[in-house]
């Protein structure tokens, strides 16, 4: 009983302390965008938190500090690779042109994107999905990226020394961060592998679990403070990856029987069949689409909430004056706290549902039509 | 708009990265620790498991000692009866037998004695003969004397004649 009150009085604290952390960097974020805006006469907050949320290619720590990251081009004329620091002057602001000597391109940096441009500094490509004289393909290691592979190197960290653990505990109790992890893959495999497909579900496992770990790292990093607002999992490239990835599965694994049920649904009359078939059909892809959309949605909502908190004082400081403003922040400040309590919640339940989901995807595929 | 449209490099790291830590983590990670747990529930409920048979196997063995016991006691029970039963029979029997002897022994007691007897009758009766003749030729020989004499004689006769 001792015991569980000292790590309850732990959590409490190391939760109190977090939050502090994060309220303190999202306003020391929110006031660097006082200082930029005020030279533009008044605080926009749409403009600061989209922004927030968006990719960059510098990972901002605080005020005055932040990482230009390395930009990887494939352009018509062939592959550039240079620092984003290149465009930065000596306010820090993305304003300089790059001239390649690789590919003799000359870049610019405009609303968060590389351009190429013309000799008047007309644009002449873009970032797109193609390469050829109008597009050509950021591949650069921007924030989301180092995100990503902060997570996924945590994973394989974290999950590495566990395997190692096992190999040399031999069957015994778990120890440590065994036990820290155990319950968790247990939760994946019992809790949403077994009910949802079955006795097969250990085919699934690596996947289902590697799901669930990259997702919840993923949301938790995004509420770590100081790591520039990292938002992997709040991003539509990624959560869309992870979509597809469930439906490829699904789609390979799928047996006689669920293709039949979507293009003959059994006990259907024919007149029917018509309207079911397009309907079976577009809700194949609607599942991978809500899957991807929900975890963007919420993970970028939380996001949003959390500044635009954060983000109040300020408007109220640009309104009424300080007094207002730091009147405003009691409210305010106790407002993020809960919505960051809720984040962290949510974390979990959007890496469970997205889990489960897969899952259920997968016991629907094989599952026994009789 | 921005924020609903995938990049294309975001998408390309993304699976890259996704891609080769799931296999990583499938190969090294997620193999041996689901093998590891799955080894030590079946290791757990193999211990459970013959912990009850041992519970089992104890009860198996308190019940087959109690059967012995239960058993042996009978038995013992089972053997006093009986010998108290032949000790009756022996002692009834030897009743019997002493009595059938005892009956033997006065039968033939009897036997002797009527034999005896009939002896003694017979003897009686040649010597109560013999003393009638003697009484007999007494009374003839004094037959000529006075008839005082011939009753003195036969008096006298009569006393001499002893029973014996």
């Amino acid at each position: 009983m001792g015991r569980l009150e000292r790590t309850k009085s732990q959590l409490q604290a190391s939760i109190l302390s977090l939050v502090t952390i994060l309220f303190l960097s999202l306003s020391v974020s929110a006031s660097e965008a006082v200082d930029t805006s005020s030279t533009e006469g008044k605080f926009n907050a749409g403009e600061l938190i989209i922004h927030h949320v968006l990719d960059a290619h510098e990972i901002h720590i605080v005020d005055g500090l932040s990482i230009p990251l390395p930009m990887i081009l494939f352009t018509e004329n062939g592959m550039d690779v240079f620092n984003y620091s290149v465009f930065l002057n000596e306010d820090h602001e993305p304003t300089q042109h790059y001239t390649s000597n690789a590919t003799g391109n000359v870049y610019a940096y405009h609303h968060g994107h590389p351009m190429i441009i013309g000799d008047d500094g007309e644009e002449l490509a873009h970032v797109g999905w193609g390469i050829n004289e109008h597009s050509f393909l950021d591949m650069s290691i921007t924030k989301n990226v180092v995100g990503l592979l902060l997570s996924l190197g945590l994973m394989l960290w974290m999950f590495l020394s566990v395997a190692k653990a096992y190999k040399s505990n031999n069957n015994g109790a778990p120890r440590g961060f065994q036990s820290f992890v155990e319950p968790l893959i247990l939760f994946v495999r019992d809790e949403i592998a077994k009910p949802s497909i079955g006795n097969n579900h250990n085919r699934y496992m690596p996947f289902l679990l590697t799901v669930f770990f990259f997702i919840w790292i993923g949301n938790l990093l995004g509420l770590v403070p100081f790591l520039g607002g990292l938002n992997v999992t709040g991003n539509i490239a990624v959560t869309a990856v992870l979509a597809v990835f469930t439906f490829l599965i699904t789609s390979v694994i799928a047996n006689k029987g669920y293709w039949k049920h979507m293009v003959a649904p059994p006990g259907v009359p024919v007149w029917l069949l018509p309207i079911i078939v397009p309907i079976e059909i577009f809700g194949m892809f609607n599942k991978p689409i809500v899957l991807c959309l929900r975890l963007f949605a919420n993970i970028t909502a939380g996001h949003i909430i959390i500044l635009s908190f954060t983000c109040l004082i300020f408007i109220f400081n640009d309104l009424s004056g300080p007094g207002t403003a730091y009147g405003v922040s009691v409210g305010t400040v106790l407002f993020s706290i809960f919505m960051t309590c809720l984040e962290l919640l949510v974390a979990f339940l959007q890496a469970y549902v997205f889990t489960l989901l897969s899952a259920l995807y997968f016991g629907q595929a094989i599952e026994d039509h009789h | 708009m921005e924020l609903v449209t995938p990049g294309f490099g975001l998408v390309f790291w993304t699976t890259i990265s996704f891609l080769s830590v799931l296999f990583l983590l499938g190969k090294f990670a997620w193999g041996p620790i689901l093998r590891s747990i799955k080894e030590r529930e079946l290791t757990i409920s193999d211990a459970l498991d013959s912990a009850a048979k041992a519970k089992e196997e104890m009860r198996k063995l308190k019940e087959s000692n109690d059967e012995l016991l239960r058993e042996a006691r009978e038995e013992r029970d089972a053997m006093l009866r009986e010998a108290k039963g032949t000790k009756d029979q022996l002692i009834s029997e030897a009743k019997t037998q002493a009595k059938v002897e005892a009956d033997k022994i006065i039968a033939s007691a009897k036997d002797e004695i009527r034999g005896e007897k009939a002896k003694a009758i017979g003897e009686l009766k040649d010597k109560v003969a013999e003393i009638s003749f003697d009484i007999a030729e007494k009374v003839l020989a004094e037959k000529l004397s006075d008839s005082e004499k011939q009753t003195a004689s036969v008096t006298k006769a009569l006393n001499e004649i002893s029973f014996n």
